[in-house]
């Protein structure tokens, strides 16, 4: 199996790999946050206490769910990168850094945008929206490390390090709204138990978790095929693809 | 539907300011992610062609004094 595993992880093969998984993450993030949206802006139903501010949901709690779930997929692959010296899980962990300060910077602010109506308030400095800030911080450090080397090896396993370190961040984020008392209301999705969301505003929610997914998917593909290309410029089949794009 | 007509749509119920600003810094600030992602491989692909020629240029020069 190592033998097998190992083969997917030469450049040639993982960026033609990426680019045959590419078109089916971009067409199911385009329909499921498309469909998603919709449903969610048009169709749910108004919530009693917070009228339609509360659609806002439809984008806050999947960029808030998925900025965490990115940060485990970057800690993943550095670890693998780190452990395995695998180089191609360098370069994806390089690649999903930006994308998760993007998603976590929208989590930030639509929730920002949320709070000021219902909390009368933009931002407090209470647990969960501190330590999602922190996790912001923890993204850009990333990317500042994997920046400040020249050699991308050093400089992968600099911001692998930081990378898996801050993994402690993310429980304090989920239970953050359990074990302090806080303004951000406790977790209406529940794997175990009943969700406390009525099916229609539940289903679109859902559905943009899933295309916020995919999209971060479609986006990681494509900065990884770069990277592998940025990485790999010595290789003869990368320069054969630099000349035909010159001569394009 | 929820709503009866597109201005009321766009109203929100009054919270139109919060939820259009929601929506509109997220698909914006999405956008530029994708175009900016979309166009590194481009970018990325330029550099090495015109290393590469640097390099050509060199071995010519340098081929050339021998």
């Amino acid at each position: 199996m190592w033998k097998w595993l190992n083969s997917y992880a030469d450049p040639e093969r993982s960026y033609k790999l990426a680019g045959t998984f590419l078109p089916w993450f971009v067409c199911l993030a385009i329909a499921l946050i498309g469909v998603g949206t919709t449903w969610g802006l048009l169709f749910a139903p108004m919530d009693y206490q917070q009228g339609d501010s509360f659609r806002i949901i439809y984008i806050h709690v999947p960029a808030a769910s998925m900025s965490m779930a990115a940060y485990m997929g970057m800690a993943t692959a550095s670890f693998i990168g780190i452990v395995w010296q695998i180089k191609a899980a360098d370069w994806a962990a390089a690649s999903i850094a930006p994308i998760g300060a993007v998603i976590t910077f929208i989590a930030l602010f639509t929730g920002a945008a949320w709070g000021k109506p219902m909390w009368g308030t933009w931002w407090v400095w209470d647990a969960r929206l501190t330590s999602e800030l922190v996790l912001l911080f923890l993204y850009l450090g990333v990317i500042a490390l994997y920046a400040s080397f020249e050699d991308k090896v050093l400089a992968a396993r600099a911001a692998g390090i930081l990378a898996i370190v801050g993994v402690i961040n993310i429980p304090i984020i989920k239970y953050s709204v359990d074990w302090w008392s806080s303004l951000h209301q406790p977790a209406t999705i529940k794997i175990t138990e009943k969700s406390t969301m009525t099916g229609d505003m539940l289903y679109p929610l859902l559905i943009n978790i899933v295309g916020f997914g995919m999209m971060i998917g479609a986006i990681t593909l494509v900065r990884f095929r770069a990277e592998v290309l940025a990485r790999n410029g010595m290789r003869p089949w990368v320069r054969e693809l630099a000349t035909q794009e010159v001569s394009k | 539907m929820q709503f009866d007509s597109m201005s009321d749509f766009l109203n929100m119920g009054g919270y139109a300011f919060y939820v259009w600003l929601a929506y509109g810094v997220t698909f914006s600030s999405l956008a530029i992610l994708i175009i900016s992602s979309a166009r590194r491989k481009r970018k990325v692909l330029t550099e090495i062609a015109s290393k590469q020629a640097r390099e050509e240029k060199l071995k010519e020069s340098r081929g050339k004094k021998q």
